[in-house]
Parts: C-alpha cells; sequence; structure tokens
C-alpha cells in the first residue's frame, strides 16, 4: 500500500516536471496571434490601402474571395509601393465556365496565387508612368505588355477602367483577368 | 525479508524527496526568479503590455516609454536635450524649444514625470516633466507623444520639486533645490544666510490645450527645496515641499545641513494664495524666462521670452504657509490617496514620520506654533504628528500608495523596499533591490486612485546584474507584482539615463488617443507642400527654398540643379503619406546640421550650406518601402559665381 502511494507520488512528480518542461521547451506558437500576418492591423483612421480598397469595391467581391482563399491578403497590406490590376467580377465571369470555382479550392491554393500576383507590380505606376510599348515586370515573375492610346492603357490586354491611389500604391480596375503565360 | 523491504522502501522514499526538492529546479542561470513567476511579466509577441510606464530619463535628458509587465522600451521622446534620431534641437521647427534666458541649451537632467489628473484621477492627457539645471518643466502631448511646451521657471536654481501635479491639474508646481539671490545679483556666497532665497512656483495649467505660465511664485527662506506632492481628497488646495539646510548653510553641505534635529516640510495653501494674487497683494518683479510653445497646426515651435512673474512673500501673508517639523532632511513627500497622510522621509533618520492633515488643520486654529522662522508659523511637532514608522530600514526616500491601506518606502542604502500599513504604522513586508533604489512607482500610486497590482522601483547601481559593458553600466527598474499579501520581485530590466522617477497608468487610458498620422490638409506649416505638383525651388537672394513632397518611394523633386556655393538652401520636406507607421526620412550628403524623421502629414526643415562644388546624392534615411533604397535624389552645386539656371525635376519633368 505504503509503495503503491509512493510509486502515485513519484508519478505526479514526473508529470508535473514533464509539464513544465513541455512548456519551456516547446511552448505557443506565438504566429496564430495575427493569423493574417500585417493583415491582421485594425487601422480605420489612415488612408485606404490596396486591400481595404478592394474590400470596399461591391464590383470586385471575386476578387477579394480569391485574394483570401489565396491567402495574400499580407502582400497587400505591405508599405509596398505596389501597383494592383483589379479585374471586376465581370472579368472573372468572363473566364470559362468553372475556372473561378477550380481555382478557389484549397488544393489549388498555389495556382490561385500565381494569377494574382500577375496582377501586381512593385512601385506605383500611374499616369504617364504606363508608357506605351513598354514591359511591366508582374510580382508573378512574368512580363506583361503595356499599351497606350492617348489616354487608354491596356496592361497584358486588360483595359484600365479607373484608378484608386491607396496609401500603399495603386489600383487600377481592369476589364479582363491577366492569365499568366504556364512557364 | 521484512527488514529488506523496510530499506528499499526507506531508499525509495529518501529518492524521492531529494526528486520532489530538486527535480524540478530550474536550470542553471535561472536566478532567483521561477518560471511561474517570469510567466506574470511574460507578454507574448502579439499582445500587448496592460500598463504604460513614463520612465525618466535622468542626465539624458529625455523621457523613455516602457510597457508593463514586459519592461519593453517603446520610444524615447527628446524633451530637453537634442536627439540626433528625431533631429530635435536641430532642425529648423525644434530649436526654439531648447531656447532658454542663457540661450539655446541642448541638454538638461529630466528628473519627475508626473501625468495630469481629473478628480485627482490619472486621465490619460499630457506627461509633465522638470529639468533640474536650467529650471523648465516640459508638457508632452499623450497623444502624439512629442513634447508640446517647455517654460523656463525664474528665480529658481535647480528645479527638483517638480513636476507634481494637482488633482485637477489646476497647476504643476516647481521649487527650487538651491536658494539663491532673487533676483540674481553679484554678492559675496559667505553671506547666503538670511540673504539667499527660495522660490516655490505654481505653473497653472490652461484646461483646455494645456498650456502653462507661471501663475506666481512664493518667495522662502534660503532653505533648500527637494520634494513635493499635492493635498488631495480633503487636503486638496495644499501643496508640501520637503525642505533641508534649514541651517542655510552655503559649504559642506555634507556635514553643515545635517546639524538640525528637524527640518520643515513647508505646507502651502495655494487656495490662499489664489485669494492673496485676486486681492493684489503680490509685488511683481521683474525677470527674464523663455516661453517654448510647439503648434501642432505649422508643426513649428516659437519661443515667446517672458519680462516678469508675480511673487508672494509669506512673511506679510498670513496663513500661506506654515513649517511642519520633521526629522533629519526630508527627502520624498508623499500624500496618501485620501490626502490624511503626509509621509516625510528624513533621509538620515532612523524612522519615518507621518503627519496627519486633520491635526495641521487643529494646530494652526488652536495656534499651536513653537516659533516663527522668517514670520512662517512652526506648528508643534506632537500636534500633527499622526505615528511613526519605527526602524523601517536605512535612508528612506520615497513613498507610494496601493488604494488598499498600505504604504510602499524605498531605502537607498538598505537597499529595499518596505510595505507598511497607514494607520498602524506596522511593517508588513520587505524585498532587496539590485541596488541602491531612488523612486518608486505603482501605476497612479500618487494620485486618489492609485491602480495597484504593480510597483516599479528605480535603481541608480547595477553592478552585477546584466552583462558588463565596460565602466558605465546601465542603471535598472525592477517590477513587483504587490496584488498578494506579499511582493514578488518579477522582473528586472535596464532603462536610459538614469531612471529617476516614473509615472504609469492602465494602457486603456492611453491607447485609444494616440495619433496615427497628421492630416495633410490640417498642415498649416508656412513652407508646406501639400501635393507632389506643388513642389518647387524658389531662390530668394542667397536663400533658397525647397519646397519637398516625399511619398513611397520617391522624393520630388529629385533632381535640382543651380544652387551656388555660398547659398543658405533650406529643405522644407513634406512627407504626403497618410498612413499610419510611414515615416520617412532625408539627409543630403555633407548638411553639418541635421537629418530629418519626418512623420505623415509633417513638414520639417534642414538647413545646408554647400561649401563645395559638386553632384551631391540626398536619400531616405528611414527604412520606409520596399523600393526605400530607390529613394533618393541629387543636388548639383556650381560655383558662386555660375550662371547655371535653377531647375527642379521629378522624371525629367
Amino acid at each position: 500500500m505504503k509503495i503503491l502511494m509512493l510509486l502515485l507520488i513519484a508519478l505526479f512528480v514526473f508529470y508535473s516536471c514533464a509539464e513544465s518542461g513541455k512548456q519551456e521547451t516547446s511552448g505557443a506558437d506565438y504566429a496564430a496571434n495575427t493569423p493574417k500576418g500585417q493583415a491582421s492591423v485594425v487601422d480605420n483612421e489612415s488612408a485606404k490601402n490596396i486591400l481595404q480598397i478592394a474590400v470596399g469595391s461591391a464590383d470586385h467581391t471575386t476578387l477579394v474571395a480569391a485574394v483570401q482563399a489565396a491567402q495574400i491578403e499580407h502582400v497587400l497590406v505591405n508599405a509596398g509601393p505596389l501597383t494592383v490590376f483589379a479585374p471586376t467580377n465581370a472579368a472573372f465571369a468572363a473566364l470559362p465556365a468553372g475556372t473561378v470555382e477550380t481555382l478557389l479550392k484549397p488544393e489549388n491554393k498555389k495556382k490561385l496565387a500565381f494569377i494574382l500576383t500577375n496582377h501586381a507590380a512593385p512601385s506605383t505606376y500611374k499616369g504617364r508612368l504606363l508608357k506605351d510599348g513598354t514591359k511591366m515586370y508582374m510580382a508573378s515573375g512574368n512580363y506583361v505588355d503595356v499599351k497606350r492610346e492617348g489616354d487608354e492603357v491596356w496592361v497584358g490586354g486588360a483595359k484600365i477602367l479607373g484608378s484608386v491611389d491607396a496609401s500603399n500604391g495603386v489600383v487600377h480596375v481592369v476589364d479582363k483577368v491577366i492569365v499568366p503565360s504556364e512557364n | 525479508m521484512k527488514s529488506y523491504s523496510k530499506t528499499a522502501l526507506a531508499v525509495l522514499f529518501v529518492l524521492l524527496l531529494s526528486l520532489v526538492f530538486f527535480g524540478c529546479q530550474q536550470k542553471p542561470g535561472g536566478g532567483a526568479i521561477g518560471q511561474s513567476t517570469a510567466e506574470k511579466a511574460f507578454v507574448a509577441p502579439g499582445e500587448y503590455d496592460s500598463h504604460y510606464a513614463f520612465i525618466s530619463g535622468g542626465f539624458s535628458g529625455q523621457l523613455a516609454i516602457h510597457g508593463l509587465p514586459s519592461g519593453r522600451l517603446f520610444k524615447v521622446i527628446p524633451v530637453f536635450s537634442v536627439d540626433a534620431e528625431k533631429a530635435w534641437g536641430f532642425n529648423e521647427e525644434t530649436k526654439p524649444m531648447l531656447q532658454t534666458s542663457h540661450g539655446f541649451i541642448p541638454w538638461d537632467d529630466s528628473h519627475h514625470p508626473d501625468l495630469s489628473q481629473t478628480n485627482g484621477v490619472i486621465d490619460g492627457r499630457w506627461c509633465f516633466i522638470n529639468a533640474n539645471n536650467t529650471p523648465r518643466v516640459a508638457r508632452i502631448s499623450l497623444q502624439t507623444f512629442e513634447t508640446e511646451e517647455i517654460l523656463e521657471i525664474p528665480n529658481s536654481a535647480g528645479n527638483h520639486s517638480s513636476s507634481f501635479v494637482t488633482e485637477n491639474t489646476e497647476y504643476v508646481v516647481a521649487g527650487t533645490r538651491f536658494s539663491v539671490p532673487v533676483p540674481q545679483r553679484d554678492m559675496p556666497i559667505a553671506e547666503y544666510k538670511g540673504n539667499f532665497k527660495g522660490t516655490l512656483s505654481f505653473i497653472k495649467i490652461d484646461p483646455e490645450h494645456g498650456h502653462m505660465n507661471v501663475e506666481f511664485q512664493i518667495l522662502m527662506p534660503g532653505f533648500n527645496y527637494d520634494l513635493t506632492h499635492p493635498g488631495r481628497g480633503k487636503s486638496h488646495g495644499w501643496m508640501f515641499f520637503t525642505t533641508y539646510n534649514t541651517e542655510e548653510a552655503n559649504t559642506l553641505l555634507e556635514v553643515n545641513a545635517s546639524q538640525n534635529d528637524k527640518d520643515y516640510i513647508a505646507a502651502i495653501n495655494w487656495k490662499k494664495a489664489e485669494e492673496y494674487i485676486k486681492a493684489g497683494k503680490f509685488k511683481t518683479l521683474p525677470s527674464k524666462y523663455a516661453h517654448n510653445v510647439y503648434d501642432e497646426g505649422t508643426h513649428s515651435a516659437a519661443t515667446t521670452m517672458e519680462k516678469e512673474v508675480r511673487v508672494l512673500d509669506p512673511a506679510e501673508l498670513p496663513g500661506l504657509v506654515y513649517f511642519l517639523p520633521t526629522p533629519k532632511s526630508p527627502h520624498g513627500c508623499d500624500v496618501d490617496p485620501s490626502g490624511e497622510y503626509i509621509v516625510g522621509s528624513g533621509k538620515l533618520a532612523a524612522a519615518l514620520t507621518v503627519h496627519s492633515f486633520t491635526k495641521i488643520l487643529k494646530a494652526i486654529e488652536e495656534e499651536k506654533f513653537d516659533e516663527h522662522k522668517y514670520g512662517i508659523p512652526v506648528l508643534n511637532f506632537e500636534a500633527i504628528n499622526a505615528g511613526t514608522v519605527e526602524q523601517p530600514g536605512l535612508g528612506p526616500l520615497h513613498t507610494e500608495f496601493d488604494g488598499k491601506g498600505n504604504a510602499y518606502t524605498t531605502f537607498f542604502i538598505s537597499s529595499e523596499v518596505v510595505k507598511w500599513k497607514l494607520g498602524t504604522w506596522e511593517v508588513l513586508d520587505r524585498k532587496p533591490t539590485y541596488y541602491s533604489v531612488g523612486h518608486l512607482m505603482i501605476p497612479g500610486g500618487n494620485s486618489r486612485q492609485p491602480f495597484g497590482k504593480y510597483l516599479l522601483a528605480m535603481n541608480k547601481i547595477t553592478k552585477d546584474r546584466y552583462l558588463p559593458t565596460g565602466p558605465e553600466v546601465c542603471q535598472s527598474a525592477q517590477l513587483y507584482d504587490i496584488s498578494g499579501d506579499k511582493m514578488e520581485l518579477i522582473l528586472d530590466f535596464p532603462t536610459i539615463g538614469e531612471p529617476h522617477y516614473a509615472a504609469g497608468c492602465p494602457a486603456e487610458l492611453i491607447m485609444p488617443n494616440s495619433k496615427k498620422y497628421y492630416k495633410i490638409e490640417e498642415n498649416n506649416h508656412p513652407y508646406v507642400t501639400r501635393s507632389e505638383a506643388d513642389s518647387r525651388v524658389v531662390r530668394e537672394g542667397k536663400n533658397v527654398h525647397v519646397y519637398m513632397t516625399m511619398i513611397r518611394s520617391h522624393f520630388s523633386p529629385d533632381n535640382i540643379e543651380g544652387i551656388k556655393v555660398g547659398d543658405r538652401v533650406y529643405f522644407h520636406v513634406t512627407n504626403l503619406e497618410q498612413d499610419y507607421d510611414v515615416p520617412h526620412g532625408i539627409a543630403v550628403l555633407g548638411a553639418t546640421t541635421s537629418e530629418l524623421l519626418i512623420m505623415p502629414g509633417q513638414t520639417e526643415t534642414f538647413v545646408w550650406e554647400p561649401k563645395e562644388v559638386g553632384v551631391w546624392p540626398f536619400y531616405c534615411t528611414d527604412f520606409c518601402s520596399a523600393l526605400h533604397q530607390e529613394m533618393q535624389g541629387y543636388v548639383r552645386v556650381s560655383p558662386e559665381n555660375s550662371n547655371v539656371k535653377l531647375t527642379w525635376t521629378l522624371d525629367g519633368e
């Protein structure tokens, strides 16, 4: 009986040591405190960043859903500066039937991210900086053609319908999805 | 067989005992702080501290903001000393902030931060802090966390008993440490006694904007004035100042100022002072002192040189000042949250003396005066004494309160904090500090509503507490959890300069008000550039004004030509960002004045007097963005007699 009690005590001591040891070595994953990285920052006072502009636009719900599915929100709130070409809901709807649904599936996250980053270029390109005949290097690694006729500008074949200044760059609303070449 | 198993049992028992005692011990280097204790000071990545602590930088002249309980340093606010990092005292906008009647002074010794109060409770609006050497009081906005105002104190020398705040922030006080000739004049030092005077200044605070002015000074005998605290609750309307050197020695104070058995706490009835001012019973002394105000709208400071001050003479004005005899050169002068008890820490005394405000009023009414000193009544010690904490430790300095009827006093010589009970005067607990503690701070601990929970002890000596860094080692603060019956040391962290004193409060009083950026449309700087299209360069004789903007990730203009050797070039640079936490910096090669660090929406100016012909680059000094390294430009400097046209461009336009 005594032996049994001692064994129980021993077990308890070992268990509590193991417990405290566990805390000390592994610890919690503090990255979980900010699951969306910088996109977790709450700031309703500053000028709107690219993500906030997209989220606030009724014409870009598909784009926002795609950005969330690809988990690249934090890129669009980063210090930048970034130029983002934002296809409208109609632009996504114009893709072959089922394309968007397929891309939004978790197993296609990487591919979706690749397509979306083909719509973002480092630095702030606006107005006359979008020059006819130039090639723009996108965050996907692809180059896309810039075409200008007077005030009308096409990037990768997508026409700029309007532009909004963002705190971390600029958003150009475009009428097409700029599908990257596969290689 | 039976005896064998008994032996085995005994062995097993001893093994178990040793396991219990040693098995869970900290690994080497864990020190005296156990793991569960460490967790009390641990703030996980991504989480906020529960309290702000505003810790004086002492001889650094600045104010440091730390979080509690983590001890993490968030910001050093430049106050009385220049700060190249923030261009404080270097750029054109802030140079006036360090102006004094003695000229531009780039340094000082900052001592006692105190927070504004409403109804005796910390309200999170402003932090005040005093400069010791060139007597000044500064006001810091707790929205922008910038020093907004610095007021010089006339007829003062060594502004030590400052910058404590009355319970509705009616006044911030400033008492002189050194008595001096008032007004200053050429006279023999040996004639100190009876001729030198000490002034206690009452700085009125404008309740809306916080602007300060010296409302009046009380001209006191030539003692040294050490520390002060306002009455609160029932004693609101009074201010208590400790004095030492009531011997009026002018040399070897170490010995000569320690002769009297008792010095005094001077009790000032400032409501009475207001009556006397209203009745015109003051003298106006000609004086000269700087009043520097920073305007958030123009992002610029200006100096006004004040010319006179109103002075009250307590010898001629009955009821204004009383002396409370207090043993042995009292240092700290602390009033409990109810306002009833005034604790005098005689730094050479073996006991702590506590006076009763109720008894003080009664003694005044019954005229229980032992004598008059320079016309000021000295109250009878026994008549006002509330009690004594006997043999609490060696070298008592300062006391704060937890709002639960307990007081906590620091002891410099015996390096400890002692907890004792108000009313019974019994010692409840004592904990060592490492080493030689000065002030202590309990959040709200010198107000009507202490928030309790933590006690921060600020130490002058660290010796072996941290990795050595040569002859100079940092000073430190130590955090105790005071939520239980016994104090518990939970953290030990380094501080800037000398952590002389601190103020603290729960984070929620301040956090929601913190400014994120300055609105560009509200920027009324005389040289603001509100858009890139407005950027330009204007020549006015030898003076050239560059109206420059910055936004991720370029300057406008970024190519400037037509500058000549001998010009005085003003770079007025506006940060066009309207986004939180996106400052930009600028520095030009060869500028002898300043680099700039410009907050979003703000304009700052530095002057460059190019001495060499050439093409000189400038760039952004704050890593602002992915293209920060591209954020740069050139200025072409031509000979004095050249006729290169003044041009400014961005991308060729």
